[in-house]
C-alpha cells in the first residue's frame, strides 16, 4: 500500500489525519485513546490564560439530522479549555513523551497583548510540542472577549498576533482561520505577512441551528436563552474546500502550506482537501459523532485510493486539482454538453422531468408515444446538470459533450476553439481579441 | 364422530395468533421509510390507488412531521384510509407500482406509512373535516359497509342530510363482519365508523333490511336520492350431494362469528378443515381455522394457483400458517353419513381457453368441517323494483355509479365491476356522492 507517512512543516506523523483542536483533544485520556486508535496527530484543545475560562453546564452541542438521525451538521458553543494551564501542559508533555512518532500541536488563544504571548508561548513550547496553532477562528464566546474570530476577522490583528507568536516560538506556527469573513484571502495573506509557517482552515461557521417548535425559543437554550455557535460537520465541507482552493490558487498565498479542516468524515473528503491544496487534514466532528475508530477507514480508504491511482505517497495527491479551479470568466463558453438518460437504468420516477419543467428549461419529456418515458430534448437542454443532481439512480443520467455539428438549442456550430467571457461581444469590459 | 370443539389452543396462543398481522411503525421507522419515497412526478402509486390518494404528498408530510396534514391528504380521498392501510392488497396496487421495484425490488411500505399517518387521527378522534352549508336535501344510503359509509361521509361533508340504513346491529359491513381478525385488531372497524359518523349529519338506522323493512320505491319517494351499497349478502351454492349435511358451513358466517366473538377460544373449530374456494374469503377462513388450532386445513380450488382471487401475499400467508392449497380440483360430493366427514374431489385440468375440463381422477380429503368460500351474490328480493338494470346478478352502473333508475346510485360489491376490495367500495361511494351532489344542485327546482 502507498506510504501514508506525512510531514507537515517538518512535523512527522504516520498518516496525514490529525484530530483538530476541539473537545476530542481536551485531555490526555482522549488523546491517548486517539493515538491508540491510529490517529496520526492531534492539535490540543485551545489553551488560554490562567485562570481558565468556564463553560456552561447545559447543552453545548446540537445537530441537524437526517430522518434516520444521521448527523449532517453540528454546532457547538463550547469555549477553549476550562482546565488549569498547568494541568494541560503536564499532560501535553507526557503525551509527547509517550507518543514520539505522532504529531502533537498545541492550539492557543490569547488577548491582543504582546506581553501575554511572550509569557505563555515559551511555556507551551517547553512541553516538547511539535508546533503551535493560533486559534483566530472560534466565532462564539471568546470572540465577545476580543479573541478567536474577533481577531481572525481583522487581517491587521492576525498579522500582529502572528508576529508576537513567531517572536516567542521556535517551533512552527500555524494560523487557524475563521470562515466568517467575506474573503478568505486577506486573512491568509495577513498570516503569511506575520510570518506564519502555515494556515489551517476552516474553523466553525457562525450559526443558530433552529427554534424549538413548542416553546418558540431558539434551540438549544441554557435556562431559556441561547447564543450563536460554531457550525461544522459534513454540511460545511464545500465552504471549506472553496476557501482552501482560493488560498492554494492565488499567487500571493499559494506557497503557504495548508492544513485542511471542515466536515471530513471519510477518506474521500480527505482526497478533496488534499487535491485542492491541503497538505494534511484535521478532523473533529466525525470523531465526535462516531468515535475514534473512523480512523481505520480514513487511512485504509486513502491508501487504497492512492494505490488505485498509482501514487506512492500522499504528496503526489496534494494540489492535483488546484489547476482546474479558475474564475467564472475563464470558463469555455464554446463548450456544449447535453444530458443523456439511460433508459435501461431509468426507474421512471420522473424527478428529472418535473424539476426541469418547473424550475429549469423544459427539456425532459414525461410521455413518448403515449408511454411514461423521460427523454432529454436536446433543442431545450442547456446542460445544467440539474437532472443529474436529482436523479436517485447512480449513473442513470450522464452528461455528453457535443464535439461536432450544431447545438440543436442555439443552432450554433460546435467550435473546438475556446472562447470565454473576457472576449465575449456581450461583455462591455471585454478585452480586445 | 366429527372432532369439533372450542379451546384447542391456550388463551395465550390464541391471543398471539390473532395479534396485529403488520404491527404499526414506530416514529423512527416511519421517518426512515418515508425517506425512501422518491416523491415521483405523476406518481405511479397514486395512479394505482383506486381512490387516487396523493401518496408522495402524504409521505412528504410524514417526513416533515406534519402528521395531521398527512392524514388529511389520505382521508380526503379515502375516508377509510385507516382500514385500507390494514387490508388493501398493496402488493398488487400502490406498492406494486412503486418505482423502487425497478431497481431493488423493495417498494416503499406505503400501507404501513398510511397507517402511521392515520392512526393518530382515529386515536384522538381528530376532526379533519367540516360540513358545507346545509343544502336542505336528504339522501338515503342503504348499507353501512365501506361503500355506504364513504358515500354518507362525503354527502354529509357536502352539506346534505343522510339517513344510513343497515340490516346489522353494527355498521362497517365486511370491515366489521368479514375481514380476518388479525388484520384489524382492537375494534378498529368500529372506531373508524365512529370517526366517520362524527362529522355529523348522518342519521343511522340499524336493523333495517332492504327488501323487507324498506324498499327502493319507498326510498325514492321519501328522499331526494338513494345510494345502494348493500353488498352481496347471499351465499353461492355448490349444488352437490351432501351440501345440506351438518358440518358444511358458509365461510363468511364463520368469519363473522369469529369477529364478533368476545373470546375467540370459545368458537368451535374442527380438527380437520376443508375449504372450497380460492379468494380472500377462502384464505381468511383457512388461516383463522389454523390459528384457532385446527390440525389440518386444506384449501381446494378448481382452477390453477395463478387464477386464485387471493393475492400472492395472501397465498403465502396461508402457506406459512400451515395451510395446504390444492389447486385444480372440484368437489363432487360431501361425504356423510349424518355429518360431513370428508369431501370427494375430482382433479381438473384447464384447456387452452382456460375452461375447466374433467380428468376423471378422484381423491378424498377427510374433514370435520367443510367451508364453502365460493363467492356471494345479491340476496333475492333486495331490489323490489325490477327497473334497475342487472347483469350477472349484479347492478349495472355508469362511471358515476349511477344505476339505470333515475335518482338511484350504487357501489361496492353489489355492482358489476366491483372487485371485492374495501378501497374500491370506498371509491364507489365517493364518486357516487360527488355525482349525487351535482345532481341535487342542478335539478330543475334548484335550491337556495
Amino acid at each position: 500500500m502507498a506510504d501514508l507517512a506525512s510531514e507537515f512543516l517538518g512535523i512527522r506523523s504516520p498518516n496525514p489525519f490529525w484530530l483538530a483542536s476541539a473537545p476530542p483533544t481536551d485531555k490526555a485520556y482522549n488523546v491517548n485513546r486517539a493515538f491508540e486508535a491510529g490517529w496520526g496527530g492531534a492539535v490540543w484543545k485551545t489553551l488560554g490564560e490562567d485562570p481558565p475560562i468556564v463553560n456552561v453546564s447545559g447543552p453545548r452541542y446540537s445537530a441537524i439530522h437526517s430522518n434516520d438521525r444521521r448527523v449532517i451538521g453540528f454546532n457547538n458553543i463550547e469555549l477553549i479549555t476550562d482546565r488549569p494551564l498547568r494541568t494541560n501542559l503536564d499532560e501535553i508533555r507526557q503525551i509527547k513523551r509517550d507518543w514520539p512518532d505522532r504529531a502533537l500541536v498545541v492550539s492557543v488563544m490569547f488577548p491582543m497583548n504582546e506581553q501575554v504571548w511572550a509569557k505563555y508561548v515559551p511555556m507551551i513550547e517547553d512541553t516538547g510540542a511539535d508546533g503551535i496553532e493560533l486559534n483566530f477562528g472560534c466565532p462564539h464566546g471568546m470572540s465577545e472577549r476580543g479573541m478567536g474570530s474577533a481577531v481572525g476577522q481583522v487581517p491587521e490583528y492576525i498579522r500582529m498576533a502572528t508576529e508576537w507568536a513567531k517572536a516567542a516560538a521556535s517551533v512552527p506556527v500555524i494560523v487557524k482561520l475563521t470562515p466568517n469573513v467575506a474573503n478568505i484571502l486577506p486573512p491568509a495573506k495577513a498570516a503569511k505577512d506575520g510570518g506564519a509557517d502555515a494556515v489551517s482552515l476552516i474553523n466553525t461557521i457562525n450559526s443558530i441551528m433552529r427554534v424549538d417548535y413548542d416553546t418558540l425559543t431558539m434551540y438549544p437554550t441554557t435556562d431559556g436563552m441561547g447564543t450563536h455557535g460554531g457550525y461544522c460537520g459534513e454540511a460545511v465541507k464545500p465552504i471549506a474546500l472553496n476557501m482552501v482552493a482560493e488560498i492554494a490558487r492565488t499567487a500571493e498565498t499559494k506557497d503557504l502550506p495548508i492544513s485542511g479542516i471542515g466536515g471530513i468524515s471519510d477518506w474521500r473528503d480527505a482526497v478533496d482537501f488534499l487535491a485542492l491544496g491541503a497538505s494534511n487534514v484535521q478532523v473533529c466532528t466525525a470523531a465526535m459523532v462516531y468515535g475514534f475508530k473512523i480512523i481505520d477507514d480514513l487511512t485504509d480508504g486513502l491508501g487504497n485510493f492512492l494505490d488505485d491511482k498509482g501514487m506512492s505517497s500522499v504528496q503526489g495527491l496534494v494540489g492535483r486539482a488546484v489547476p482546474s479551479v479558475t474564475d467564472w470568466q475563464y470558463l469555455n463558453l464554446n463548450y456544449v454538453e447535453k444530458a443523456v438518460i439511460d433508459q435501461d437504468l431509468c426507474i421512471k420516477c420522473g424527478r428529472c422531468h418535473i424539476v426541469c419543467e418547473d424550475t429549469s428549461h423544459q427539456a425532459i419529456t414525461h410521455t413518448v408515444n403515449g408511454q411514461r418515458r423521460f427523454e432529454v430534448i436536446d433543442e431545450e437542454c442547456v446542460g445544467c446538470n440539474l437532472c443529474v443532481s436529482v436523479c436517485p439512480i447512480d449513473d442513470c443520467i450522464t452528461m455528453r459533450r457535443l464535439s461536432d455539428g450544431y447545438d440543436p438549442r442555439t443552432g450554433q456550430r460546435i467550435s473546438d476553439e475556446k472562447a470565454d467571457w473576457t472576449t465575449h461581444p456581450n461583455n462591455p469590459m471585454r478585452k480586445p481579441s | 364422530m366429527p372432532d369439533i370443539r372450542p379451546n384447542r389452543l391456550s388463551r395465550e396462543e390464541i391471543a398471539s395468533n390473532f395479534s396485529d398481522l403488520h404491527p404499526p411503525l414506530s416514529r423512527s421507522e416511519a421517518l426512515v421509510e418515508a425517506d425512501r419515497c422518491y416523491f415521483c412526478f405523476d406518481a405511479p402509486c397514486t395512479t394505482a390507488c383506486p381512490t387516487g390518494i396523493d401518496i408522495p404528498g402524504f409521505i412528504q408530510k410524514i417526513r416533515s412531521g406534519n402528521l395531521r396534514g398527512s392524514a388529511h391528504t389520505i382521508l380526503s380521498e379515502n375516508i377509510m384510509g385507516g382500514m385500507c392501510a390494514r387490508v388493501c392488497p398493496t402488493e398488487v396496487l400502490c406498492e406494486d407500482a412503486c418505482v423502487r421495484n425497478s431497481h431493488e425490488e423493495k417498494p416503499v411500505e406505503i400501507g404501513l406509512l398510511q397507517r402511521y399517518a392515520t392512526d393518530p387521527v382515529l386515536d384522538d378522534t381528530m376532526q379533519l373535516f367540516s360540513r358545507a352549508a346545509a343544502s336542505g336535501r336528504r339522501v338515503a344510503v342503504v348499507g353501512g359497509g365501506p361503500a355506504g359509509l364513504s358515500c354518507a361521509h362525503r354527502l354529509a361533508a357536502l352539506g346534505h342530510t343522510v339517513t344510513l340504513f343497515d340490516r346489522d346491529m353494527k355498521l362497517g359491513g365486511l370491515n366489521e363482519y368479514g375481514i380476518a381478525a388479525y388484520k384489524t385488531v382492537d375494534d378498529f372497524a368500529q372506531r373508524e365508523v365512529e370517526y366517520i359518523l362524527s362529522i355529523g349529519g348522518i342519521e343511522v338506522r340499524n336493523g333495517v333490511t332492504l327488501g323487507e323493512d324498506i324498499s327502493v320505491t319507498q326510498l325514492r319517494d321519501e328522499y331526494d336520492s338513494v345510494f345502494l351499497g348493500v353488498g352481496l349478502s347471499g351465499v353461492n351454492w355448490l349444488g352437490i350431494e351432501g351440501e345440506e349435511l351438518p358440518g358444511v358451513e358458509n365461510a363468511v358466517e364463520y368469519i363473522a362469528d369469529l369477529r364478533q366473538a368476545s373470546d375467540k377460544g370459545d368458537l368451535p373449530v374442527g380438527r380437520r378443515v376443508v375449504v372450497i374456494g380460492g379468494g380472500m374469503t377462502a384464505i381468511d377462513v383457512a388461516v383463522q381455522s389454523k390459528r384457532l388450532g385446527a390440525e389440518q386445513v386444506d384449501i381446494v380450488y378448481r382452477r390453477g394457483i395463478d387464477q386464485m382471487g387471493a393475492s400472492d401475499f395472501e397465498k403465502n400467508l396461508a402457506k406459512t400458517s400451515g395451510v395446504t392449497i390444492h389447486p385444480l380440483a372440484r368437489p363432487l360430493k360431501i361425504l356423510g353419513p349424518g355429518h360431513a366427514s370428508g369431501v370427494l374431489f375430482e382433479r381438473t385440468a384447464l384447456d387452452d381457453n382456460g375452461s375447466i375440463a374433467d380428468t376423471g381422477e378422484t381423491f378424498t380429503l377427510d374433514a370435520d368441517v367443510v367451508f364453502k368460500a365460493i363467492g356471494q351474490q345479491l340476496r333475492d328480493g333486495v331490489l323490489d323494483d325490477g327497473s334497475i338494470k342487472m347483469k350477472s346478478g349484479k347492478i349495472v352502473v355508469d362511471g358515476n355509479q349511477s344505476t339505470s333508475l333515475a335518482g338511484v346510485w350504487a357501489g361496492g360489491d353489489c355492482v358489476l365491476g366491483g372487485d371485492d376490495l374495501t378501497v374500491t367500495a370506498v371509491q364507489h361511494g365517493k364518486v357516487a356522492a360527488i355525482a349525487i351532489d351535482r345532481y341535487l344542485r342542478t335539478r330543475e327546482e334548484g335550491y337556495g
